[in-house]
């Protein structure tokens, strides 16, 4: 990575033996420097990172003496209905999020790429739901989407919808995902526009210019030079966006609290139960792992696919 | 206006493609802050009105009382003080310790520097989701269950920000150092006088990031803070909204309160954010 920035630094230290004091001194001043964030991080971060490992397989519930358990909260995973249930919501959670938030980013992005009046004034605009605060952001959702009074239905309901039929979003148990789908997409789509705004300005103008030249209308520009040229941008956005669907939870805590039922119940909300309501420390820690796991599995396959490509 | 769109981007080329494309650009854009205008609409309103259709996107009567009514209905400024003060605490701690390190991780050749190194990498994919149960055990066992330094800690060394700063520093020419080296400053002079001045662009991404992230953050309060004094706004506001459910005008003004801050880092440092995403090695 950094071999002949490295290279020209020993190359300056060559005249000094190895463990001689200036060497010593050298590498307490490199501590140095590390030192105040590595002991925060690795106290608070990476002990209980560890800790959270161990913790997958014993009882406890915080008070009484750990209990070695063995693969029990293993086995428990298998007949827990919540976490089956919590494992396909997060699931379809992804399924239904990346894609959509990827085509809306792509498309602002697309739009926002172009020479026009307010161009700042419009980006930051599409930035501002993503750092808004999500308490307050998230009660003018459910307002908005309100199935009695809420102003959403009300426009369906003007543009002539049966009010029988009118979605009842967050309280009812099949449109509550579809719910908190749309609040995500609509809170994260301006920070992933950004990442592909600075995309396609890497795209060299030259490909467009013989595209033309050669006759090309502007969907095929945009399906053999666009989108190939922005491959290692999707594939960055896709893995990020498939962790942060992995982890969802504050968005739903401030819907739906995971109804109706359990129909947004996802694995964050499980550890969280497990932990903090149950008391069940060792099984909540179990479910964390699974979460950990399959963020890792996604990370792989996604880094073999991309390799594949390549 | 002919020539203020001259001067603006678009020359003289204002074809139907282009007025389209802006219609096009300003439909979505109100699409999007449709949720905030509507929030501030509301916040202006009686509860009987809020949701009255069609929507009166300008109260005729606004009522400015509900700004005055949230500070006595709930300690809205104790929250923000609280909030403040962690976030400042938070992103100072943050941009020194990981400019610090990153100079060393970036700059330096030691003993055990990539295991390190290695260790703030594997852990940037790792959910907090997975390590917050034992996080909260370790606290609780330091008696630091219930205070602000909880939080703090929680939020002040990542992962994120070290990488972040190294990927920067990365960019930055070896032969600055050395040739500072050759003039006699040592490390910290170096890192102090030279490295920090050049990052600015990475400074201002990460204090964005960690401002937000600490301001907005609901989570991590939620579990560490039970009593009403030491709540951070997002869980004070959350409990002021299942208190007065019904209260919609005060709720809407509340949240419009919870927001300015934000806006104002954001309108502050917007320009460098999206350079500092775009330049820093966040895109991959």
């Amino acid at each position: 990575m950094a071999s002949a920035a490295e290279a020209a630094y020993e190359s300056t230290q060559a005249g000094q033996k190895p463990g001689g004091r200036g060497q010593w001194r050298k590498v307490l001043v490199a501590y140095s420097f590390i030192a105040p964030n590595f002991l925060g991080f690795a106290i608070f971060t990476l002990g209980p990172i560890l800790f959270a490992f161990a913790l997958a397989f014993m009882h406890w519930d915080g008070s009484n003496p750990i209990e070695f358990a063995g693969l029990d909260n293993f086995w428990r995973l298998w007949s827990d209905r919540a976490f089956i249930t919590a494992f396909w919501n997060t699931i379809l959670y992804a399924v239904l999020a990346v894609p959509l938030t990827i085509v809306c980013a792509l498309g602002l992005a697309m739009l926002l790429n172009q020479k026009l009046p307010g161009r700042a004034f419009f980006r930051a605009a599409m930035f501002f739901p993503y750092v808004a605060s999500l308490v307050a952001v998230a009660v003018v959702w459910n307002m908005l989407f309100n199935p009695e009074m809420g102003p959403i239905n009300m426009l369906l309901y003007y543009a002539g919808i049966d009010p029988k039929n009118l979605p009842r979003w967050a309280a009812d148990r099949n449109w509550a995902m579809i719910t908190v789908v749309l609040f995500g997409v609509w809170k994260s789509m301006g920070y992933y526009m950004v990442i592909y705004l600075a995309g396609l300005q890497g795209i060299n103008q030259e490909l467009y210019e013989a595209a033309s030249i050669d006759g090309a209308t502007a969907i095929q520009k945009f399906r053999y030079i666009t989108i190939p040229q922005l491959g290692p941008t999707t594939f960055f956005v896709t893995v990020m966006l498939t962790i942060q669907s992995f982890k969802v939870f504050d968005q739903i805590y401030l819907l739906t609290q995971g109804g109706p039922g359990t129909s947004t119940l996802v694995l964050v909300y499980h550890v969280y139960n497990e932990a903090f309501i149950s008391w069940d420390l060792g099984y909540s820690s179990m479910v964390a792992l699974v979460l950990f796991l399959l963020v890792l599995l996604i990370t792989v396959v996604q880094f073999h696919f991309r390799k594949e490509e390549v | 206006m002919a020539a203020s769109l001259a001067a603006t981007g678009w020359g003289r080329h204002i074809t139907i493609r282009n007025v389209l494309l802006y219609a096009a650009v300003v439909a979505v854009t109100v699409a999007m802050l449709t949720p905030f205008v509507w929030m501030l609409s509301a916040s202006l309103k009686l509860n009987r009105d809020v949701f009255s259709f069609p929507i009166e996107w300008i109260p005729a009567e606004p009522r400015w009382q509900n700004y005055i009514d949230i500070w006595t209905k709930i300690p809205l400024a104790l929250f923000i003080g609280n909030t403040a003060k962690i976030t400042i605490i938070v992103t100072i701690l943050q941009l020194l310790t990981s400019s610090f390190a990153a100079y060393a991780f970036a700059k330096l050749k030691f003993p055990f520097r990539d295991v390190l190194f290695l260790g703030y990498i594997a852990t940037i994919a790792m959910p907090w989701q997975v390590y917050m149960v034992p996080q909260f055990l370790l606290m609780r066992e330091l008696d630091l269950n219930n205070t602000h330094t909880a939080l703090i800690i929680l939020q002040a060394f990542t992962a994120f920000g070290v990488f972040l700063m190294r990927q920067f520093y990365q960019s930055i020419p070896d032969e600055l150092c050395e040739a500072a080296r050759i003039d006699g400053m040592n490390e910290y002079q170096i890192w102090w006088r030279i490295m920090l001045p050049l990052s600015k662009p990475a400074l201002s991404t990460l204090t964005i990031f960690t401002f937000v992230n600490t301001w907005n953050d609901f989570l991590g309060p939620m579990i560490y803070l039970t009593k009403t004094e030491l709540k951070t706004i997002q869980i004070g506001l959350r409990m002021f909204i299942s208190q007065y459910s019904a209260e919609y005008g005060l709720i809407m003004a509340a949240s419009i309160v919870s927001l300015v801050p934000v806006l104002i880092i954001f309108l502050a440092l917007q320009r460098f954010f999206v350079e500092g995403i775009a330049s820093t090695g966040l895109k991959g």
